[in-house]
């Protein structure tokens, strides 16, 4: 039981949270400016280098890069809006989605050109898991834990107690009616992609922290993040995480049926279950 | 030096341009006349590939094949397993919007790529199959690759007569009627979700052909050789480019695409070595930049699709809207 938990169940989580932050993003601009987001895989990469960048030339510790990294990642990502989104605003969303997949490309190359190809990480050494009471943990996947649920907590906060928030959530409902009630789209739009840039960066931070750094693995998590965010509904945060969790157990999982190599396909797996049969998710989002 | 040699290097571009025609037109069917999102144009291409190299490739220890069969044999495997694999895909989503489609064809594109690394039996995995057979391979390299040339562009011309036949036929103007406007076309009694499914088939197979074009001309094929982003990507770029919906258009933006990417090759090669990684992906950064100024600039692509004229007085009337109605059209 204990080694289920610790082989199993806690490195699906960890995982899984890590879609979960990728996942919100990805539906918050799926559901707010309807079009499916390419490059969120790629964003994640960027901002998991950025905050490499922020830990060799300032010298602070990744914990410290993190929030620096989550806010230039925002910032960065109402640039990219503002410079190849905005103005296809009034053709038909898919053409977005076509633009989007150009951002992945240049986002990719310009890590793949500025850090190289090769695999680095925050820290060198390896981390001694802790023992509590049998269950084995390392203190990263214990941060990794604690900041995705404290992000998650503020973000549910900030949409169902601030105006802006509410401005967010009318938008997605009815983005006519929230123009109408005095919404402003722009404004809202800029704030969609503070909250989805950084939350991605914090996605990619923390792959790159469990894992190691290269320049593909934010084009390996847009799969199951995109499996995550339709799994759980398109536009319910709470789905997205919940769908993340999913996933990355279900992942984890997946390798005492299929072999190994094939983990990465559990994601694919259950996103066609997801179209087949239920295609508006666990908690009854949109289905565009 | 043969007069023939001097011609090495732009016939191995043409019958790489051919190659890339053929997955061009294949896009074509499914983005310009149907409106299906495929970013999985590499799987397709991947399958064809393997399938065309099973087929054909002499016996060897530890792998599937050994059949020997001739190479048009090759080609309509190809194009049939390709067709195959998309009908299930189509079958899922074709009911919900483009973005459903494009991301599990995603998915798609990785798991074919996860099953030529690691199915040892089938593909040969990381060491993949070589030893592939090229129709009249036995002459002199310049020779072989000319009349190669020839096959590709022979093939590729009947690909684009046919489709192009299609395409103004009364299916074509179905096709688009079903594009622009579903609720529409669905209410003339047209079957949507089938048509669609027609066209993401028949484009799945011409990019399985292509696939098949490719192996013979490498003759050899590892899972390395495919990669999922590059020809996906660069397949994108001509259709959006050349003009998606007219196949004359995607056939330049085949030309101009690769002969940019292609010589571009022949620049940073000369630079020292530890430039000439970066600058690969430095050319693949401006490729995706050159996406963005054509969405920007010139959405409907160098060579727009003909729609049928309206009558006069009307547009003069309405000229700005029918203009930005016809662009919003073209790209729907």
């Amino acid at each position: 039981m204990l080694s289920f938990v610790n082989f199993f169940l806690l490195p699906g989580i960890v995982q899984g949270s890590i879609y979960a932050l990728g996942a919100i993003g990805i539906t918050l601009v799926f559901a707010i400016m309807r079009y499916g987001h390419f490059a969120h895989g790629d964003l994640a990469t960027f901002g998991a280098f950025i905050a490499l960048a922020f830990t060799t030339m300032l010298g602070v510790s990744p914990y410290i890069a993190l929030p620096l990294a989550v806010l230039a990642t925002g910032v960065f990502a109402i640039g990219i809006d503002r410079l190849f989104y905005a103005h296809l605003r009034t053709m038909p969303k898919i053409i977005t989605t076509i633009a989007s997949f150009g951002v992945a490309l240049m986002l990719r190359s310009f890590v793949q050109v500025v850090w190289g190809v090769n695999t680095t990480s925050y820290a060198r050494g390896i981390t001694r898991p802790e023992n509590w009471f049998g269950i084995r943990v390392k203190s990263h996947e214990l941060v990794t834990l604690l900041v995705a649920i404290a992000l998650v907590v503020a973000l549910h906060l900030f949409l169902t107690r601030n105006k802006w928030g509410k401005a967010m959530r009318a938008m997605s409902d009815n983005p006519d009616l929230a123009l109408l009630s005095g919404v402003d789209n722009n404004k809202v739009i800029a704030l969609t992609w503070i909250v989805a840039g950084g939350l991605c960066a914090a996605s990619g931070f923390f792959l790159g922290l469990n894992t190691e750094l290269k320049s593909l693995m934010g084009w390996n998590i847009l799969l199951p993040t995109f499996a995550a965010a339709i799994l759980g509904g398109v536009g319910r945060i709470e789905g997205a995480i919940v769908g993340g969790l999913i996933v990355g157990i279900a992942e984890e999982l997946s390798v005492l049926v299929i072999p190994g190599e094939y983990k990465v396909m559990s994601a694919f797996g259950i996103l066609l279950l997801v179209l087949l049969f239920r295609p508006t998710g666990l908690f009854r989002g949109k289905v565009l | 030096m043969e007069w023939i040699t001097v011609l090495n290097y732009p016939v191995y571009l043409a019958i790489f341009i051919c190659i890339y025609g053929c997955l061009a037109i294949g896009l074509n069917i499914q983005w310009g006349y149907a409106g299906l999102f495929n970013a999985g144009v590499a799987g397709f291409f991947a399958i064809g590939a393997y399938t065309s190299a099973i087929l054909t490739s002499p016996w060897a220890e530890g792998r599937l094949g050994g059949f020997d069969l001739p190479f048009p044999v090759g080609l309509v495997g190809a194009m049939l397993l390709a067709g195959l694999l998309a009908w299930p895909i189509g079958k899922i989503c074709l009911r919900f919007r483009s973005d459903y489609l494009a991301i599990v064809t995603i998915g798609v594109a990785e798991g074919i790529r996860l099953v030529a690394r690691s199915e040892e039996w089938l593909t040969n995995s990381a060491r993949g199959i070589s030893a592939i057979p090229r129709p009249f391979g036995d002459l002199p390299y310049a020779k072989a690759q000319l009349v190669y040339l020839g096959i590709t562009a022979l093939i590729l011309l009947v690909a684009y007569v046919l489709v192009q036949r299609q395409a103004v036929s009364p299916w074509g103007r179905m096709m688009r009627a079903i594009r622009d406007n579903e609720s529409a076309a669905q209410a003339m009694g047209k079957d949507v979700p089938y048509r669609r499914l027609e066209a993401f088939i028949l484009g799945s197979a011409l990019m399985g052909l292509a696939g098949a074009l490719y192996v013979h001309l490498a003759r050899t094929i590892t899972p390395d050789a495919i990669d999922p982003m590059l020809i996906t990507f660069l397949v994108w770029i001509m259709v959006i480019l050349g003009g998606s919906g007219n196949n004359r258009g995607v056939l330049l933006g085949a030309i101009i695409v690769w002969v940019i990417w292609s010589t571009s090759e022949i620049v940073t090669d000369q630079l020292p070595s530890e430039y000439a990684l970066k600058a690969k992906y430095g050319r693949m950064f401006l490729i995706g930049l050159l996406l963005q100024l054509v969405l920007r600039f010139r959405p409907e692509g160098i060579l727009p699709e003909k729609l049928r004229k309206e009558p006069r007085e009307e547009r003069r009337v309405g000229e700005q809207d029918s203009v930005t109605q016809a662009t919003g059209n073209i790209i729907n």
